[in-house]
């Protein structure tokens, strides 16, 4: 077990990725964050209280179930069976600029589903994809807008992401 | 997706429901937890979600239904399901044809869920041992309807938060009750105490041996309970004379403005519909601030996408 991010690290990233919404994003645009359960939704939280705190308004954040637009539902293979939770989004997506957070982007395929469930759910103006760790493996035509962390490791790894609200502490490490 | 954390969970593995007598409580929470998450599909702008995409589900209903037959297909459609419905007056059934060849030729062109009512005990068991597809069963005989079972219990449990220590009388025609079947096992399960309150004449003979108390009189229990669920006075089950007359029977046992006084104030009320309006309900109590008969509805059709799409997903887990 390696620790490639400490929680100073972490803490840095986001603030990180605060300041380069803010500055990709028109002012007179209405900005929301949604994170994809169950990483995400912690780091969304997060990111949209910094992001209201620096913007001085409101910016709203919700929490994305992706279960039933998974592709591999149907799929044998699978050992772990996929549990769905609710999707908790208390706000109107449409015409809004949506930063969807995840911790780890990989294969791509959870940001795909994810992108199937918003797009249910109304019509942002845009969607733009933040992560705190960009692992090199995508299976689908899909990248991050802000990555915090880039790193090529194995296929054979597991990159976990701890933080304080589910785990205890704020960390990343590869198993 | 490919970084699911390996823990100890819990795994759905059946691909039929076919009663809650079987169910751990684990298993019925997990039910419960899981259709919490469909709710919102029913209450968006696009009110579809993909997950039984190019599945076919049928609607196999030997017996009349409103409620449950619609609730079904509206939960397959919403899953992005096909859906047939069968209806036995329109069928070859009226012609002769057996429930298994019935099933057999609907299995035969490819259908992947039986969601099956029927009026004899066991008929839903009978085709699960006799076919690939998945069965759910949506009412067989007096035995168990168990998608109602799960909604009632799901009701319960999001206005009360539990169903730890509750008092619940099921009120009525226990004998012809599926649904009090059901309940009972689902709510005993989850930690109620249920009474099964009526005349004699309406209490199946085996009621010894289940795990409830038994009340002859509404007004003993009325005063002490939670929730109570009347059910429907079912004219086309009864043999023989049950009660001397309806009027009698509503005295005794209806559920009217008078009693609703004596009752805790935040008394649930509950039915599986449909109201045989002033007969055990009276109006003003079905429509009134303590029922809950329409939310049943509502959460019904939760309860059965999350049944759909749990026993597809334990099928496509054993290939």
């Amino acid at each position: 077990m390696k620790v490639i991010l400490d929680s100073k690290q972490i803490e840095q990233i986001l603030r990180d990725l605060t300041n380069s919404i803010i500055s990709d994003t028109p002012p007179e645009l209405d900005i929301a964050v949604i994170g994809i359960r169950s990483r995400g939704e912690v780091l969304a939280q997060r990111l949209s209280s910094r992001l209201s705190q620096e913007l001085g308004k409101d910016v709203p954040c919700g929490t994305l179930d992706i279960t039933l637009y998974r592709d591999d539902l149907n799929s044998p293979k699978g050992t772990d069976q996929p549990k769905v939770r609710t999707t908790e989004i208390g706000f109107n997506i449409d015409d809004k600029i949506i930063i969807l957070v995840d911790d780890v982007l990989y294969t791509g395929r959870s940001t795909r589903a994810a992108m199937a469930a918003l797009i249910d759910l109304g019509r942002p103006r845009a969607i733009k994809l933040a992560v705190l760790v960009d692992r090199v493996g995508r299976e689908v035509p899909i990248h991050a807008d802000y990555a915090g962390y880039k790193t090529d490791v194995a296929p054979v790894k597991l990159v976990q992401v701890n933080l304080i609200e589910s785990d205890g502490k704020d960390e990343v490490v590869i198993e | 997706m490919a970084l699911i954390r390996k823990s100890k969970q819990f795994k759905w593995h059946r691909k039929h429901l076919l009663g809650l007598r079987e169910l751990s409580a684990e298993e019925i929470t997990y039910i419960l937890d899981t259709a919490k998450g469909f709710e919102q599909v029913s209450t968006r702008s696009v009110k579809k979600a993909p997950p039984l995409r190019g599945k076919v589900v049928v609607n196999l209903f030997f017996e009349d239904s409103t409620r449950t037959r619609i609730s079904f297909s509206l939960a397959a459609s919403r899953l992005s399901a096909d859906i047939i419905e069968f209806t036995k007056k329109l069928s070859s059934v009226s012609k002769g044809e057996t429930l298994l060849d019935t099933a057999k030729n609907l299995e035969a062109m490819g259908i992947d869920i039986v969601v099956v009512r029927h009026s004899a005990g066991g008929a839903s068991r009978f085709l699960s041992k006799n076919m690939n597809a998945c069965v759910i069963n949506a009412g067989d005989g007096f035995c168990e309807h168990p998608t109602q079972g799960l909604l009632d219990v799901y009701t319960i449990r999001k206005i009360k938060g539990s169903l730890e220590g509750l008092k619940i009388a099921i009120v009525g025609d226990i004998a012809h009750s599926r649904v009090a079947r059901s309940d009972m096992w689902a709510m005993t399960k989850l930690g109620a105490e249920v009474t099964f309150v009526g005349p004699p004449t309406l209490m199946p003979a085996e009621v010894g041996r289940l795990p409830v108390k038994v009340s002859y009189s509404l007004d003993e229990v009325i005063e002490k309970i939670d929730v109570i669920n009347m059910l429907r006075i079912q004219f086309e089950r009864l043999g023989g004379n049950p009660f001397p007359s309806i009027r009698e029977y509503s005295h005794y046992f209806g559920m009217t403005v008078e009693r609703m006084k004596r009752a805790k104030p935040d008394i649930m009320v509950m039915h599986p519909g449909p109201i045989n309006r002033g007969l055990e309900m009276e109006s003003e109590v079905a429509d009134g601030r303590n029922s809950v008969i329409l939310e049943q509805v509502t959460n019904g059709l939760a309860v059965r996408m999350a049944v759909l799409f749990l026993v597809n997903q334990a099928a496509a887990q054993s290939e």
